[in-house]
């Protein structure tokens, strides 16, 4: 126990509660040909689980991504379709 | 020392000025408003360099303060009553987060009744948030109470935060003279706050007061504890370090007056005090041997201090401000159990009394330890309330 601070104290790091990837039930898939690079999916993911590419074009880091669908509601172009996933 | 006469709310101010708070976060509320007026007068002169917060809520002014706290700066804020309460959750998350803030509460009754006056319902409605809970008699206890706060929240061993209680209009408006510390004596007794190993930091990241699963929550509240009991020492090793700088001691946890020989006790907390001092000199006059216990401290409770001086009285007379319908006096149970461990205990009798500010004189103080006594010989209730109009009829 003297190794605990005094208060509950977190560091970031990637992850720590596991890969919540597992809680989704639809996952965005993106369509690149219509994707105008404006990265508001990228601004909007509270995760982030929208990983920026140096041309400025995005992936989805299935890993962590909730499947929370914020990404294809936000999106102009309609590039981003949420769909349901099937074990 | 200069020599001024104060209100007890100037006094807490002048205790803040001279602690070089910097972070100042309150909302208004009688009878506390005087406190922050007078700071957010000092802030505006330039008398004291704090960054002083409007904010549009207690539950703001709380959380104002949690975070500058934890961002390292020393905080104050102020409030009463029903100001308390909407701060409550703030509150308790102020202790658990560990954070040494110092608050002074003008206590006041609560509604309904709508009441404006003293009652100590409010504080004691916070108990157990993790707060030390420190209650003042005079205006000069006020001003040395605040700067005392300060050095026992911030003391390593302890790192929990403060609340100073003031009687509402006895103590917050009652002007007396008061010995102001010099600037160069609190400089000394208390310096630049240091930094905690648990300070947010923008070079090193962290989120604060994150979830803890069940498999540490017990730990954290287990600290929590074991810095209450320690505080209790500091309290009283920081009454002493006060008293060898200015002349000034309080006794730390209790204020003991005549209980060297006394057969019966009275166990008091805040201003009226004085008044069960006067009630103690007319009693020794008429040969009962009575003295006053006064509680300075009720968290951390002083339990083995009070258990000790308790064991050589035949009898106690707890009186107390406030009530927790059902029970009826937290004061009483309190004391009660500080004392059932002890092979020696006095009979104890309870009394409810001043409630939203009904007047209470060293005459009711007479009558209480008069009928602990009877009670003693002949039982009788162990509850009383004290100048009920009506008697129990008003039922």
């Amino acid at each position: 126990m003297s190794n605990l601070p005094l208060t509950a104290i977190a560091y970031p790091a990637k992850g720590s509660a596991g890969r919540t990837g597992l809680w989704r039930t639809e996952r965005p898939v993106i369509n690149y040909e219509r994707c105008v690079k404006c990265l508001i999916c990228w601004l909007y993911c509270p995760e982030p689980a929208v990983v920026r590419r140096g041309d400025d074009s995005v992936e989805i880091d299935y890993d962590y991504c909730k499947g929370c669908g914020i990404c294809a509601n936000e999106c102009p172009a309609k590039a981003i379709t949420m769909v349901e996933e099937v074990s | 020392m200069p020599r001024v006469v104060l209100s007890g709310n100037e006094a807490v101010a002048v205790g803040v000025k001279l602690s070089r708070v910097n972070v100042v976060a309150a909302y208004p509320i009688t009878p506390q408003t005087t406190i922050v007026e007078k700071i957010a007068d000092y802030v505006e002169q330039g008398e004291l360099k704090a960054r002083f917060i409007n904010v549009e809520s207690e539950h703001s002014a709380m959380a104002a303060c949690i975070g500058a706290a934890a961002g390292g700066a020393r905080c104050f804020t102020a409030t009463s009553s029903q100001g308390l309460l909407y701060m409550g959750e703030m509150v308790y998350w102020a202790g658990g987060a560990r954070l040494p803030i110092v608050m002074a509460v003008v206590n006041r009754a609560l509604a309904p009744p709508w009441s404006i006056w003293c009652d100590h319902n409010d504080a004691l409605s916070l108990r157990d948030a993790g707060w030390i809970q420190m209650w003042a008699e005079s205006v000069q206890e006020v001003l040395d109470m605040m700067v005392l706060a300060y050095k026992v929240a911030e003391n390593e061993r302890v790192l929990l935060p403060v609340m100073v209680n003031l009687d509402g209009f006895l103590l917050s408006h009652a002007y007396e003279p008061v010995e102001v510390p010099t600037q160069e004596t609190v400089d000394l007794f208390l310096p630049e706050k240091r930094p905690a190993p648990y300070w947010i930091d923008v070079v090193d990241p962290k989120s604060y007061g994150t979830i803890a699963s069940p498999d540490t929550y017990m730990e954290f509240r287990f600290k929590l504890q074991a810095a209450m009991d320690e505080a209790a020492r500091v309290i009283e090793e920081v009454d002493a370090e006060w008293s060898r700088m200015t002349g000034r001691s309080y006794g730390g946890l209790l204020e003991l007056y005549k209980c060297e020989d006394a057969e019966v006790g009275l166990v008091v907390v805040g201003s009226w005090a004085g008044d069960a001092k006067e009630a103690i000199d007319r009693l020794r006059e008429k040969g009962v041997r009575a003295g006053v216990i006064r509680l300075r401290v009720t968290r951390p409770f002083p339990s083995r201090s009070l258990a000790s001086v308790a064991e050589s009285m035949d009898a106690v007379a707890v009186v107390d401000r406030s009530l927790s319908p059902g029970l009826p006096s937290v004061l009483l149970s309190e004391v009660r159990n500080a004392l059932y461990d002890n092979g020696k205990k006095p009979y104890v009798k309870g009394f409810i009394a001043g409630l939203g500010g009904r007047d209470v004189t060293p005459l009711d103080f007479e009558a209480a330890v008069e009928s602990t006594l009877k009670a003693k010989e002949d039982g009788g209730s162990r509850v009383e309330w004290l100048g009920l109009k009506g008697g129990r009829d008003v039922c």
